[in-house]
């Protein structure tokens, strides 16, 4: 267990060095000049020249990388062009809205997907089953600022049940957070649960037709103890591969819903830094995405071992 | 002879399938006393899965399933699922065919043992169920029984996990074990330690057993009794030697004729083996007659494509053997095979 831990972890930091060289790059060859577009219209040679080179852009490609990702692993991840803030604190401050509407959003998808899926499952072909894959593939094909729009209209304005956007901090208000969080989470739960539903039906399918849960009968248990301990138990497996996917998606901001719902997120953090060729809350941006993402399939990996024993260190 | 545990009478399940309603078993009759052993034999599709199946109510809602199956006296087919569930696992434990998916892979021996176990309350508690369990497996071979009891089914071997399902089927203390095709998955030394396995275990509790196979030397090793199936029907029963001996169906005869044998003495030297010709017709176009008609190399009476030949006693031949047995010897035939065509019926 720790020593495939330990393995894993190695690897993912690999991959993650890796992924850094290809964001710089990345970063570094998005057409336009962030100095240029910093100074606008009063723009002229000098102090372009004095700006680029206080931003060490003058310096090599590769030295820049280096620079960089020296002072990236010790936390570092350099100044905004556009603020002057440090990079780490402007993510830092936009971490707890990510984490927030994340964490409802997979709840508010496993909350849907899973009895749904299972009923779907349980019964093939029947009404329930019809009206979930219906409503999985209107969940999947809706655009979600569009779903955002209309759960605002009618939750904010016409019943005026919860705000229509903006996030207020869990340390201020636990109230009001949950409210503002409400319609953001439903709006990226409904799809994230979409397609967990359809995922959730189709694992408890398989696990309802292998031969165990015909022993299982046959010993004489009843029907939920076979649902629990000799289908779900099995469907879970794959299950948990797939939302650990969905999480890694939706903390690696969600910026369609993020505007929509004006909510303060990394999402937006990432958009405003393109706009503004903003390289270094760009790349820092990125490379927290590439980190949650392997963090959490690090994870997902562990608890896959936790869960199905035949998985050995 | 004890009153038989299980009496099944006319026994038929059908299934709506897309291609049409598929007559899967049609009028099986068998009893199984206590500690006997009744062999059904047949190739694949010819229904002993599903008719054991049928039994405990483990075919899917959509099968029909008609006829008796009286098990201690208690029709099985009529039970509501509460009481089958109290049977199954129980009165009558199963053995299936696969070792290694008949147990679920994330679930530790022990608990797969002692569910059963305190679903029938069996036991007082998990501590005493978990006591009895390592019994159950010390019982059937298991060695370790008590450390086995928190490893997974893939840190055991075929043959291990076999002996652990045996355990399983074995937890309620059965009047009838059903073993699905129990050894065809396991190599042949382990498959004769698993049949000696149950054998012993027989002939310690009385179960009466029965044996789904297609493969006729398990059958000569452990049977009582024989049953052979072909399209969902019976087309001969009796003990083992009368129906290996003298094998009365074109059927039967033609099982016997595909096996190879060692020992095939004789001047002639090596005997060929002869195989069946064509494939057993589909459940969903059962011919009029005899369901044997189409492939049936005998063809001893003009009957047999048009009505179904009961089972009828297979007379004595030339006095051998005849009448030793209290099991009689039946096929389901117009005339007897084995002493040629058309003797019977003329």
């Amino acid at each position: 267990m720790t020593a495939l831990a330990l393995r894993r972890a190695l690897q993912s930091v690999v991959v993650l060095l890796g992924v850094s060289v290809v964001v710089f790059a990345l970063v570094h060859l998005v057409d336009g000049d962030p100095v240029r577009l910093a100074l606008g219209t009063r723009f002229d040679q000098e102090t372009y020249e004095a700006l680029r080179e206080r931003a060490g852009l003058d310096q090599p490609l590769v030295v820049q990388y280096l620079q960089w990702i020296s002072s990236a692993v010790t936390g570092d991840l350099g100044v905004s062009f556009r603020s002057g803030e440090p990079v780490t604190a402007l993510i830092l401050e936009r971490l707890p809205a990510t984490l927030s509407l994340a964490g409802a959003s997979i709840l508010v998808a496993l909350l849907i997907a899973v009895p749904l899926g299972t009923a779907s499952a349980l019964r093939p072909r029947s009404v329930v089953d019809a009206a979930g894959t219906v409503l999985s593939q209107i969940g999947i094909s809706v655009p979600e600022f569009w779903m955002g729009i209309m759960l605002i209209l009618l939750f904010a304005g016409t019943l005026g049940w919860f705000p229509a956007g903006g996030y207020v901090p869990l340390s201020e208000d636990p109230l009001q957070w949950a409210r503002s969080l409400v319609l953001p989470a439903v709006t990226t739960g409904l799809v994230s649960g979409s397609v967990l539903t359809r995922f959730t039906r189709s694992s408890v399918l398989e696990a309802l037709g292998a031969e165990h849960v015909r022993t299982a009968r046959a010993k004489g248990l009843g029907a939920r103890a076979v649902l629990n301990w000799h289908v779900l138990r099995n469907a879970l497996l794959p299950l948990v591969t797939v939302t650990g996917v969905q999480l890694a998606y939706l903390l690696s901001g969600v910026v369609v819903v993020e505007i929509v719902f004006a909510w303060p997120g990394l999402g937006q953090l990432a958009l405003q830094a393109v706009q503004a060729r903003d390289y270094p809350v760009l790349q820092g941006a990125v490379l927290l995405f590439a980190f949650v993402f392997l963090l959490v399939n690090l994870v997902v990996d562990l608890l896959y071992s936790k869960l199905d024993p035949r998985i050995s260190a | 002879m004890s009153e038989p545990v299980l009496v099944v009478e006319d026994l038929r399940v059908q299934l709506d399938t897309p291609r049409g309603n598929a007559r899967i078993v049609n009028g099986l009759s068998y009893s199984v006393a206590p500690g006997e052993t009744v062999a059904v034999v047949g190739e694949s599709g010819s229904g002993k899965s599903v008719s054991v199946m049928a039994l405990l109510g483990l075919l899917p809602k959509r099968a029909r399933v008609t006829g008796s199956a009286r098990f201690r006296g208690r029709d099985l087919l009529t039970m509501r699922e509460r009481e089958l569930r109290a049977v199954r696992g129980d009165g009558v434990g199963m053995v299936f065919q696969d070792p290694m998916t008949s147990l679920n892979p994330v679930l530790t021996i022990g608990r797969q043992l002692t569910e059963g176990l305190l679903a029938h309350r069996k036991v007082s508690g998990k501590r005493e169920a978990r006591e009895r369990a390592a019994q159950l497996l010390a019982d059937v071979g298991l060695p370790d029984p008590r450390g086995a009891l928190d490893r997974f089914p893939h840190e055991l071997s075929g043959g291990m996990r076999q002996r652990v399902v045996i355990a399983t089927a074995l937890a309620g203390d059965p009047a009838l074990l059903i073993a699905d095709e129990a050894t065809t998955a396991l190599d042949v030394t382990v498959q004769a330690q698993i049949l000696d396995l149950v054998a012993r275990l027989q002939d310690e509790h009385r179960t009466g057993v029965v044996w789904i196979t297609h493969d006729l030397g398990v059958v000569a090793g452990v049977a009582d009794r024989v049953l052979v199936m072909y399209g969902g029907r019976c087309v001969e029963d009796g003990t083992v030697d009368d129906v290996f001996e003298r094998p009365a169906h074109p059927y039967t005869q033609g099982l016997l004729g595909s096996l190879p044998q060692l020992h095939d003495g004789g001047a002639g030297g090596s005997r060929e083996l002869v195989a069946i010709g064509g494939t057993p017709p589909p459940p969903t176009d059962l011919p009029p007659g005899c369901v044997f008609w189409p492939r049936c190399p005998v063809r001893g009476d003009e009957r047999c494509a048009t009505e179904q030949p009961p089972l009828t006693p297979v007379g004595p031949r030339d006095g051998a053997g005849a009448g030793s047995s209290a099991v009689p010897h039946r096929a389901a035939t117009f005339y007897d095979a084995a002493r040629g065509a058309g003797e019977v019926g003329s």
